[in-house]
């Protein structure tokens, strides 16, 4: 094959990506106007797309704009920062099991929360709440990776990861348990579960530039994540400050996540499954799959969030349950393609 | 020789958890030169290598073209040093394609997509040069041994780097393929880079480099022509072994034979 065959098939696998990204902003665009239209009211995707630019009846408008459209938002964002997250860690890390849910970045954030509302220090629309989500999340990460030291495998990474996210549910529990007041206690574990039912501009308003923030931050790393393919050190060689990219990978996904669970809770497992399900789409670059995962995180949550709409049920059921409930067998499907991987990590 | 010398070493010590891996080495090599860095498992010859690229703390004065390795920042280095590690990691399947373009990332060529034409150059030079121009679009986890460690050394050559640091580059490889590389890096020598290769094989090593620096327990023990660092009074002292010389098509052949018993 000559160099001009070469060159031109590197052409057409790179015109792939385009398609594929132009289907997933498609994609969520259509999924965004069915959870605008999806509620007590149904409305039509062209009634909602009328009232959002102010046409339609007062009532119309009330609904989507006032109403639904923060959720929907809120499920756009992040969705977007958890799969960002899950694929930047996944890049960091060269280990397609690394997303912030195992490594108890959520749970960690979580805690980081309820220690804020459980000791009255703020209400829960202030901004005391993602700042204390991001910075227990930011600990979480960090002591994480402190742990697990440099090329880290698999075992050390997943089992660090449950050590961390059990401490962060057991200190939870903990608050919880000594708080006074059972209506904090019951608010605070539906709160866990993770949702977005009922969230105003209030709430866009505070995890927004948070989310925003860390989704640049890692979006600004997409290229080391594809040398750090050839190991840290050979990554260092080429010009690669391989310290300075965990930091910032660290705070990108302690910013995103931190701000997310301060207004939803814990939605778990979109991180992990989002890169999954474009590697065989995009190619396992890791600096080509950030944008895409980011696109796949806010269609999956968007999915689940209008399902738990549709799905008939005495009592709502909340998304974060159902993203764990298909997540987790997604994860044991993953821990058995990896099986070998994972049992040369013991050797 | 030091007239020339592109990369110095004064005094240089490295220390890995406190124990002390690398004593007071001083070197000076010039471009267009393969030196071979031998010595017994656990010498330092990776240490060494890796000290003289700046990836471990050491003290002492590294000098690289005229400049002090540490006034240079990590891209400036990384222009300089071309380093090729054990074992041809990479952790995603990529096409080799990619995997060479990233010779080029620190000349700024950050997306293999979005190559300069000075870049694209750079990479089939680097491909054509190692012969692995035919599967450029596969990936390197479906390549066979030998044909990885092209890859590898073809992302090394893309670098043009005036100095290039293998490690280990032919170990794993079948005979054939360890004369390629040999082969490889013997012709970015003969183009002026300065190549570094640690090796066990002291037959590759006594023919193919121009000068062997022989490590023993941290320390530069032995320097100059093959024939003469790799004395037989070396060879007793560091390996422990008689070896077998002799001289094939003009070329130094030594060939390790028997290992010698008793207290150094």
């Amino acid at each position: 094959m000559s160099i001009q065959n070469v060159m031109a098939t590197a052409d057409i696998a790179a015109r792939r990506r385009p398609g594929v990204l132009a289907g997933l902003v498609v994609l969520v665009a259509l999924l965004a106007l069915v959870s605008l239209g999806i509620g007590p009211v149904r409305l039509s995707p062209v009634s909602v797309i009328n009232a959002l630019f102010g046409g339609g009846s007062d009532v119309q408008q009330v609904i989507v704009r006032e109403i639904r459209l923060p959720r929907t938002i809120l499920g756009f964002a992040i969705g977007a920062i958890l799969g960002l997250s899950g694929a930047a860690l996944q890049g960091l890390l060269r280990n397609p099991l690394a997303s912030p849910s195992l490594f108890g970045a959520p749970q960690s954030a979580a805690f980081g929360a309820v220690l804020v509302i459980a000791l009255g220090l703020a209400d829960v629309r202030s901004y005391a709440l993602p700042v204390a989500a991001i910075s227990m999340a930011f600990a979480s990460v960090f002591v994480l990776l402190a742990i697990a030291g440099r090329n880290a495998g698999l075992l050390i990474l997943i089992l660090a990861g449950l050590a961390i996210s059990s401490l962060a549910g057991a200190a939870t529990a903990l608050v919880m348990n000594l708080s006074s007041n059972p209506f904090a206690v019951l608010e605070i574990a539906f709160w866990l579960l993770g949702s977005l039912e009922d969230r105003s501009f209030r709430h866009v308003m505070l995890a927004l530039p948070f989310i925003v923030a860390g989704a640049v931050i890692l979006l600004s790393q997409r290229n080391a994540f594809r040398v750090l393919s050839l190991g840290e050190e050979t990554a260092q060689s080429l010009g690669v400050d391989v310290g300075r990219l965990r930091l910032l990978v660290i705070t990108g996904v302690a910013l995103g996540v931190g701000g997310a669970v301060a207004v939803s809770g814990t939605i778990g497992f979109i991180g992990l499954v989002a890169p999954h399900l474009m590697r065989p789409l995009i190619g396992h670059d890791p600096a080509r799959l950030l944008v895409p995962s980011a696109l796949t995180g806010s269609a999956l949550l968007l999915s689940a969030d209008i399902a738990v709409r549709i799905i008939p049920s005495t009592s709502d059921i909340k998304v974060g349950v159902l993203t764990s409930i298909i997540g987790v067998p997604f994860f044991l499907y993953l821990i058995r393609r990896e099986r070998r991987a994972l049992a040369g990590g013991v050797a | 020789m030091s007239q020339s010398a592109f990369l110095t070493a004064q005094g240089l010590n490295v220390k890995l958890s406190g124990r002390a891996v690398l004593n007071d080495i001083s070197l000076s090599l010039s471009s267009g030169h393969l030196v071979a860095l031998v010595g017994p498992n656990g010498a330092g010859k990776t240490t060494l290598l890796r000290a003289l690229a700046g990836l471990v703390p050491s003290t002492g004065a590294i000098g690289v073209g005229g400049n002090a390795l540490a006034s240079l920042s990590l891209r400036e280095r990384a222009r300089r040093f071309a380093y090729l590690p054990q074992g041809h990691i990479v952790h995603w399947p990529l096409p080799a394609r990619d995997i060479v373009a990233l010779g080029r990332y620190p000349h700024g060529a950050t997306d293999p997509a979005r190559l300069t034409p000075a870049d694209t150059e750079a990479v089939k030079r680097a491909m054509q040069a190692t012969d692995v121009v035919e599967f450029s679009e596969r990936r390197v986890t479906e390549l066979s041994g030998g044909e990885r460690s092209r890859v590898a050394l073809a992302r090394v050559l893309a670098v043009e780097a005036p100095v290039i640091l293998a490690d280990e580059p032919t170990s794993s490889l079948d005979p054939r393929h360890q004369i390629d590389v040999m082969k490889s890096l013997r012709a970015a020598a003969d183009k002026g880079v300065l190549v570094i290769v640690v090796t066990h094989d002291l037959g590759l090593a006594a023919r193919f480099a121009d000068t062997v620096l022989v490590l023993s327990d941290g320390r530069l023990v032995s320097q100059g022509a093959p024939v003469e660092a790799l004395s037989e009074q070396v060879m007793a002292e560091v390996f422990r072994i008689s070896a077998y010389r002799a001289e094939y098509q003009r070329e130094a052949v030594i060939v390790p034979w028997a290992e010698i018993q008793g207290v150094p």
